[in-house]
């Protein structure tokens, strides 16, 4: 009941708009239903499962809205729900930053449900984590991880005749293996649509080699160093990138996109001239929807090209008062690398510090996106092209917008979690303190 | 009650994607609607022992049920706009099975009793094909039943029947205040959560009870557009349990100093006022040199210090490796609880945990497998003397009564050790603040929370703040820019070097903080009066990009 098909969810919304009487109607249905396994010490710790579907139904007059939803789907209820929203919006102020709801448009197809992912059920979850367990307990290790699988639809049909429409699955999977004695720690995580692309087994063998490898940390100085950030790391960091890219909070000058003296950074030159970053919702490594709340499409779309900043997210308000075409913010960054692997970029160094992913990471200054956190599960020296030895975790103090123009190389993009980005040298990173976590 | 008045706003919906959405299942409703009783206590009572039958009928040794209503309510605004009201709410049953030794949990927000049987039966398939998986069977401490029992929160006004427009009005005024004083942008909140916890268990409970919280909170920003700088300044509030009377100032809950920070009773627009002078002095405020300092740690800003640091590594399921792929474990163990001996802290250092104190956001009468709440220690004079544990693991101290640290943030989720109020004790000896500071030669004194950051064996932290006032002989000399510190925790607890008596303590705390697999949310307070430590590495934080 929860996963509607397009037609099911567009018979319920044109039953809902039918009864309204406003000036301007938007229905709105979302369902999903998920299901996990936990497990920690070689053992499962919690399951559960979940299922759920809402509709919400905002009625206009001028610019006064009200907002109703409601989880039963007799005609009845759906007839109460526009009811009650139209109540809400006639006793509700004008809202100054109202825009009025956008007329039919035009979607992209997006590859975001895949049929063998929103098959999983709990004994393909136990199955799932069993061969995750295989490999730590055949290696005299402990695993502690989480799967996680969800179906979802969402759809939404105005007045104006808008009608979108998406549903989606996703697969998650994270493990961290420890030594039994606590000296070693390895970890592993990514997200798919597909469950086919998900190999509990050959990433839980990562994460028990990272375990083993890591046995036995020397302490090395803080101080500045040439980092190679496996894919996971970089992600840690340049996810929050795009956070920064709001027209509206660099024009009110209280964002790292705000100009000194005023204005943005968008035209500026602000990373090394090889990072570009861009999204697009029907990559099919990283699809996503591809409209918005807003009903506004979703398409690919340049952030950054050459190191230069080529947009900015524009609210649909904010761009009716800069005199801009909206432009809806980003989901689902990514970032095209080069051909080196991880092997090579180690080959190619000097003296540096491989670090397998970041933990607890906070913005200490927004002014300058500086980010503060931790080395976690895997943190290595390099030495003349080498892997030396597993050293003790760093705190860093470090803005990945300092980071982007310290690019020493690029490695092959892969999707990590959410966002699809490359392996990265990165020159001069900095760790500020040593830390005896494991 | 005016209606139009209570509902004032209500329906900005459009802007309603700016705040938090309460859950998965949570949804939107009018707020009068929040005022309905969704089903009374025999209702509920029917609709658990559908349940629990169901349960044991397929097999089941324990199972324990929730029948939750969890209310929320946020009212935004910046500068003289209204940003979105928003009034959720989330009603469902959780139900949670112990079949072969193995947990099983199912939820539906489908209150029927024929729906609520069907997920007590897949909860118990869930735990059976989970058995399969499973480590050591789960061992349950012995609890007795309470029979049918309720417990209240003690709050004076319910801030769910205080209507939208006074709230408004008064947050419209704080964002009025904050601009007449020199901001450049303000954005201010209230939020109120109610959650309607119904109990029940195999071991013959039934357990209603009512909880509130409160958290009105601003952010003033002060733009220099030449240098292209900008400064923020965050309410000195605390999310605390109680009801809208938190907002209601009284003198007597005001302490004074070189700014003004709050007990029990919060005056907003005397703290926007403040703030907005504040945020503006930042700008021109000293950079930091860094180098060791001695630090005077406002409560306002040592509760999270105390959260992160002890709080977190004192939890037995961190201790044991049950949050090893997420929050990560902790630094100490079961051998250095056993020792006797481990220095946590030097001799000052007395923690204690605490689900009782009133006002307090932990405070609860039973929790969440209806073990009944209580207070303990959880270092004693430096020493490490206990954790803080639930039902199936409080064995493992050799103990056979549950701490009462059960906690699931909704119906939908399944319980799990959550942390009870953590809180540093006020020195026995009378102290004061200007008594604290007299002595210190290089020192920082910081007042409010910032930025915050600490590695998954708790062992290496930062911590920034909102003010940060230089300390040189004994005299508060100005104020410093781009602070934080960072320390060992071990180091840092055995380096406090005096607390304030408890007319100073204070209680701040987390609304939301995060644990677990899928992530929940958990609010606890942790009180302190203010404490000094020696020698505490600080680190400049600007950057140029």
């Amino acid at each position: 009941m929860a996963i509607l098909s397009k037609e099911e969810a567009q018979a319920i919304l044109t039953k809902v708009l039918g009864f309204s009487t406003a000036d301007e109607c938007e229905a709105s249905l979302r369902g999903a239903e998920e299901g996990n396994i936990r497990y920690a010490n070689n053992a499962v710790s919690t399951a559960g499962a979940a299922s759920t579907m809402v509709l919400s139904v905002s009625s206009v007059y001028g610019k006064k809205v009200g907002s109703a939803s409601v989880n039963e789907f007799d005609e009845a209820s759906l007839k109460k729900v526009v009811e009650r929203s139209e109540e809400l919006a006639r006793l509700s102020p004008e809202n100054p930053e109202y825009m009025p709801m956008l007329g039919p448009q035009t979607y992209d197809e997006s590859p975001t449900y895949v049929e063998k992912t929103a098959a999983i059920d709990p004994a393909i979850r136990a199955n799932m984590v069993a061969e995750s367990l295989e490999v730590s307990k055949a290696e005299n290790l402990e695993a502690a991880g989480f799967l996680d699988n969800s179906s979802g639809f969402r759809a939404m049909m105005n007045s104006k005749g808008l009608f979108a429409y998406n549903k989606s699955t996703d697969v998650s999977f994270s493990v961290t293996i420890r030594t039994p004695d606590g000296t070693g720690s390895g970890y592993t995580s990514n997200s798919f649509n597909d469950v086919s692309k998900l190999d509990t087994l050959a990433m839980s063998k990562v994460a028990a080699a990272k375990a083993k490898n890591s046995v036995g940390a020397n302490a090395i100085e803080p101080g500045k160093y040439t980092v190679i950030l496996e894919p996971l790391a970089v992600s840690d960091l340049v996810s929050w990138i795009l956070r920064g890219f709001d027209a509206r909070s660099a024009d009110e000058g209280r964002s790292f996109m705000s100009k000194r003296g005023g204005g943005t950074r968008l035209g500026e030159q602000l990373f090394d001239e090889r990072i570009n970053i861009y999204t697009d919702p029907t990559n099919p490594d990283l699809p996503s929807a591809t409209w918005d709340s807003d009903g506004l499409p979703l398409k690919k779309t340049t952030w950054v090209e050459n190191g230069v900043v080529k947009n900015l997210a524009y609210s649909r308000y904010w761009a009716a008062q800069q005199g801009v075409d909206p432009m809806p913010s980003g989901r689902g960054m990514i970032i095209p690398g080069g051909s080196s692997s991880l092997e090579d970029m180690i080959r190619g160094t000097e003296r540096g510090v491989l670090v397998t992913r970041f933990w607890y990471i906070r913005s200490v200054d927004p002014q300058s996106l500086l980010l503060t956190g931790l080395t976690r599960d895997g943190t290595f020296y390099i030495e003349n092209g080498a892997i030396k030895f597993p050293i003790k975790n760093f705190r860093f103090n470090e803005s990945p917008i300092i980071m982007l123009n310290n690019v020493d190389d690029l490695g092959k993009t892969e999707r990590s979690g959410n966002i699809m980005v490359p392996p990265m040298k990165i020159r001069d990173f900095t760790f500020t303190s040593l830390s005896d976590a494991i | 009650m005016n209606r139009k008045d209570f509902i004032y706003y209500t329906a900005m919906g459009m802007g309603a994607s700016l705040l938090p959405n309460g859950g998965l299942f949570a949804r939107p409703i009018d707020p009068l609607e929040a005022l309905n009783e969704r089903a009374d206590a025999q209702t509920k009572k029917a609709l658990a022992d559908a349940a629990l039958n169901e349960a044991k009928s397929k097999g089941a040794t324990y199972a324990d049920v929730r029948i939750g209503r969890y209310l929320n309510q946020f009212v935004a605004t910046r500068e003289k706009r209204v940003q979105g009201v928003s009034n959720t709410e989330s009603y469902g049953i959780g139900i949670r099975v112990l079949v072969d030794g193995c947990w099983g949990f199912a939820a539906t927000n489908k209150m029927t009793k024929e729906d609520i049987a069907q997920t007590a039966a897949t909860a118990v398939a869930i735990a059976r094909a989970n058995a399969k998986l499973q480590g050591a069977p789960v061992i349950l401490a012995p609890q007795q039943g309470f029979g049918e029992v309720s417990w209240q929160a003690p709050i004076e006004v319910n801030a769910f029947e205080v209507p939208i427009k006074e709230k408004v009005d008064l947050l419209l005024q704080v964002n009025d205040v904050a601009m007449q004083n020199g901001a450049n942008f303000v954005n201010s909140l209230i939020a109120a959560v109610n959650e309607q916890k119904y109990f029940a268990s195999t071991d013959g409970s039934y357990i209603d009870q009512d909880i509130h919280r409160i958290y009105p909170n601003f952010n003033v920003t002060a733009i220099d557009r030449a240098s292209g700088k900008f400064q923020t300044r965050g309410a000195l509030s605390s999310p605390m349990g109680m009801g809208y009377e938190y907002l209601n100032a009284r003198p007597e809950d005001k302490v004074s100093g070189v700014v003004t920070r709050y007990k029990h009773r919060y005056d907003m627009l005397e703290d926007v006022q403040a703030a907005a002078r504040n945020a503006a002095e930042k700008i021109k405020a000293k950079s930091v040199e860094p180098g060791k300092y001695d630090l005077v740690l406002d409560p306002s800003h040592l509760w999270l210090t105390i959260h992160e640091s002890v709080g977190h590594s004192t939890e037995l399921d961190r201790v044991l490796g049950y949050e090893a792929n997420y929050a990560g474990t902790s630094f100490l163990s079961l051998d250095k609880l056993e020792s006797g001996t481990f220095n946590f802290g030097n001799e000052l250092v007395n923690v204690t945990a605490d689900k009782t104190e009133t006002g307090s956001l932990g405070a609860v009468g039973y929790d969440d497998e209806g073990v009944k709440c209580k207070k303990w220690d959880l270092i004693k004079n430096g020493i490490l003397v206990n954790f803080q544990a639930t039902r199936d693991q409080v064995h493992i101290l050799g103990e056979n009564e549950s701490h009462g640290c059960s906690y699931s943030q909704g119906w939908d989720d399944v319980q799990f050790q959550r942390m009870p109020n953590v809180s540093l004790q006020p020195g026995k000896e009378k102290l004061s603040v200007d008594e604290l500071i007299k002595d210190v030669e290089r020192g920082i004194y910081i007042i409010g929370d910032g930025s915050f950051s600490i590695d998954q064996q708790r062992y290496n932290f930062q911590f920034g703040g909102q003010l940060f006032y230089e300390i040189s002989n004994g005299k508060i000399v100005g104020m410093l820019n781009d602070v934080a510190y960072q320390a060992n925790t071990q180091e840092f607890w055995n380096s406090c070097a005096g607390i304030c008596d408890a007319s100073d303590y204070r209680l701040g705390g987390a609304f939301n903080d995060g644990k677990g697999q899928p992530s929940q949310s958990n609010a606890v307070s942790h009180g302190s009066a203010t404490t000094r430590f020696n020698g505490v590495n600080v680190i400049n934080t600007a950057r140029n990009i």
